[in-house]
């Protein structure tokens, strides 16, 4: 490796375009933090590609995947104006999205009204209930940010929660509230009778949803709010109440959750206590961070991520839940960027065009380590099937193979595939680290 | 009168059992600054091992090496995970403890399954130590409270008495100061996240025989826990004592009697609307307080925070 002049070690080119704040002496600059057009390109493609997928996606199940998926969508960007772009933790959070949920089917079964409203405008009461809750709890809990604000909203989660079964009138007690989406006006002569209606409904407020988030970032108060993130103090000291700047930060997230909470009162027709409880709030927490809090598009990758897995690991293991935990704790520990900050890691090599040169050192490392994990992952499950099975089941199923659980062959290579695994991914790991650090150099042997 | 000394007595268990993972979470908090939610799993964690020693060496055994195990467990947790993570500043850290919380349930669900374990009071404690007008107090809860008491007592001693104890104390003050006089403040956070955990722990090897060693019951304690020190002010110890106590005589009580709104609103000159049952209050009317005894605490808790946010004992804001 050549020794480079320390400035190079910047990307130059990189470093231009990645700046956010403009200078407002230069013309071409002056405009770019409210224009459109270097962002617009992504949003139009994602939306068509949205309203094609269901043209080779046929069947109701991976429709269902995807409403899913685009729920979780627009709660993760939700949950995300509140951690990432605001520095607020919050471990109650599907308290607003469950709340507008309820709302919303209480609508549905308000016949004589519902019966005047087209369904498609429906999430908007969702929101609207989300974000009157939001003004509720927060103007006590966006007093403070950090450890405070963490522990009120789980206080007051548990507590909304905790009142599921207390107040049956309102959230239906253990059964939860069910209601009937096909009741309300027809829309243009839809009735919302098939799922691929309300996938169209949905993708539609996925997009509104997610376009009116990303440009409320880019207004005075989505950028206080960084700055409320990132130095309280200073922020203040300019002028800003940095409350007054989370509170509305904290209302808006609840509006968009309440969205997403109405989005599922349509897909499923019912809503129980689950779509409350700490759970739902820690699988938010885990899908946001999962896809990275540093950018817009973080919680998106993170929705798509999360739900593919729980998707396929569910239906192929039970131990899914265990994996998803292992997969959190170690983005945490070694990945705080999340998978958006994995990706946004690589666009200094390619825009030194020198990212073809990662592509063997990865092959090299990356694949060996993947197959070393999967052996792992056989030696958990059969450890697992070894001690819960019922006594006399000895046969498993495992990667499409059948074998007995109490013979020593199977536990010797599952062992083996792991240890050769990982072993030539650490043998390899020093090689892929320096070819890292000469893609992300500039000049050198290019 | 018999019922509020027995009322009394349960409550005091509820309370200390909650103050022996609220002293050691309340400790760490002071220390690092941040809430270790992970806290009530190493509690399980205590239960589970407890249980699993009382099977080979019996329940003496696994009360002395469970929590230590727990300890270097928690000791290891910090100097591996927390520590990594601590760079990237405090709510990383929280998420951390979060994602370890989930953790730990699933691996306790991977090793020992579902369902609840058969870890009971051993033979010698299994016996009725008085009764109070034919409500029998079993000789456990009065192990339990003397156990709590005798941990608290040997905490104060250490934390305010003994060198070592002045050297923490001084440490989560002055961390840079106490570095410069040549004391390892690394391995003095080390050893209270272990010693935190292992009192987590040992509530656990004491509470699981009578509250159930299932993989639930660090979900259904772990955020009564965190109730607990907030209300009773973040780092506070004597703080941590009071609320624990509060909270478990304030549950035990609205449990066993059994207060109606209706009668509460009656008696303060509210009148029953005439239909109730098409009233949207008709759940607010109905309430009992044995049906919210276990928000009660989360109640209380929004009410400090909203009155006085830096609890009832704690001298800071954070």
């Amino acid at each position: 490796m050549t020794v480079s002049d320390p400035k190079h070690d910047v990307p130059e080119g990189a470093r231009e375009k990645d700046q956010i704040t403009t200078d407002p002496s230069n013309p071409s600059e002056r405009m770019r933090a409210g224009s459109m057009t270097l962002t617009l390109a992504p949003w139009v493609i994602a939306t068509v590609v949205l309203i094609f997928l269901p043209m080779f996606f046929t069947n109701n199940s991976t429709l269902t995947i995807m409403n899913q998926m685009s729920i979780t969508i627009v709660f993760a960007l939700a949950y995300n104006m509140l951690l990432g772009q605001g520095g607020m933790l919050s471990f109650g959070h599907a308290v607003y999205a469950g709340v507008g949920g309820f709302a919303c089917m209480h609508i549905m079964n308000m016949s004589d009204f519902f019966e005047t409203i087209p369904l498609v405008i429906l999430p908007v009461f969702g929101g609207l209930f989300g974000m009157g809750l939001a003004m509720i709890v927060g103007s006590f809990s966006t007093r403070s940010a950090g450890t405070v604000f963490a522990m009120i909203s789980l206080g007051v989660g548990e507590l909304i929660a905790a009142c599921s079964v207390i107040i049956v009138a309102f959230f239906g007690g253990e059964e939860g509230i069910s209601g009937d989406r096909t009741y309300a006006q027809p829309f243009f002569g839809v009735e919302f009778l098939q799922q691929i209606e309300v996938y169209y409904l949905t993708i539609a407020w996925l997009v509104i949803s997610a376009a009116l988030m990303y440009l409320w970032s880019r207004t005075p108060v989505g950028r206080m709010a960084n700055a409320v993130r990132d130095n309280p103090e200073r922020a203040q000291f300019l002028g800003y109440s940095a409350r007054w700047v989370r509170y509305y930060s904290f209302i808006a997230s609840g509006f968009f959750c309440g969205i997403a909470g109405g989005l599922f009162a349509i897909n499923y027709e019912i809503l129980t206590e689950e779509n409350l409880n700490t759970a739902s709030s820690g699988v938010i927490l885990l899908v946001t961070f999962l896809g990275g809090v540093g950018f817009f598009f973080g919680p998106i990758i993170g929705a798509i991520a999360f739900t593919l897995l729980q998707t396929v690991l569910s239906l192929s293991t039970e131990l899914w839940a265990f994996y998803a935990g292992t997969l959190f704790v170690a983005t945490v520990m070694f990945f705080p960027g999340g998978l958006a900050g994995l990706i946004m890691m690589h666009v200094p090599a390619f825009k030194l065009g020198k990212a073809s040169g990662l592509v063997m050192p990865y092959i090299k490392t990356l694949l060996p380590g993947a197959i070393g994990l999967l052996g792992l992952a056989a030696l958990v499950e059969m450890t697992f099937h070894f001690r819960h099975a019922a006594t006399g089941d000895v046969e498993m199923t495992l990667f499409w193979t059948t074998f007995n659980s109490h013979e020593v062959l199977p536990w010797i290579i599952a062992g083996a595939v792991t240890v050769i695994g990982l072993g030539i991914a650490k043998v390899t790991a020093p090689s892929l680290k320096e070819a890292w650090n000469e893609a992300n150099t500039a000049g050198g042997a290019s | 009168m018999d019922l509020i000394l027995v009322n009394l007595i349960d409550g005091l268990v509820t309370g200390l059992l909650l103050f022996m993972l609220s002293a050691g979470l309340t400790l760490i908090f002071s220390m690092m600054g941040v809430l270790n939610f992970a806290h009530a799993s190493f509690y399980m964690l205590g239960a589970y091992f407890a249980y699993q020693i009382s099977l080979a060496l019996g329940f003496w055994m696994g009360l002395l090496i469970a929590p230590i195990v727990v300890g270097v467990l928690g000791a290891g947790v910090e100097r591996y995970g927390l520590r990594r993570v601590h760079q990237y500043g405090h709510v990383p850290e929280l998420i951390f403890t979060f994602g370890l919380a989930l953790l730990i349930e699933e691996m306790v669900q991977f090793v020992w399954g579902k369902n609840q374990m058969a870890y009971s009071v051993p033979e010698v404690l299994n016996f009725t130590a008085f009764a109070i007008s034919g409500n029998s107090i079993p000789a456990y809860k009065i192990f339990m409270i003397f156990t709590s008491i005798a941990i608290f007592i040997g905490l104060l001693y250490i934390l305010t008495k003994t060198r070592v104890g002045m050297i923490i104390q001084a440490a989560l003050s002055y961390p840079r100061t106490v570095e410069a006089l040549g004391h390892n403040v690394p391995l003095i956070f080390m050893g209270v996240f272990g010693v935190g955990t292992a009192l987590a722990g040992l509530a656990g090897v004491i509470a699981g025989p009578v509250l159930g060693t299932f993989p639930g019951m660090a979900f259904v304690l772990g955020s009564i826990v965190f109730v607990t020190i907030v209300i009773g002010g973040l780092g506070s110890l004597w703080g941590a004592l009071v609320a624990s106590l509060l909270i478990g005589w304030i549950t035990t009580f609205a449990k066993s009697y059994n207060i109606e709104m209706e009668d509460v609103l009656n008696s303060i000159g509210i009148s029953t609307p005439e239909n109730l049952s098409d009233s949207v209050f008709r759940d607010f009317w109905s309430l009992t307080s044995p049906q919210i005894a276990d928000i009660l605490p989360y109640i209380l808790m929004v009410l400090i925070l909203i009155f006085r946010p830096a609890g009832l004992f704690g001298k800071r804001q954070s």
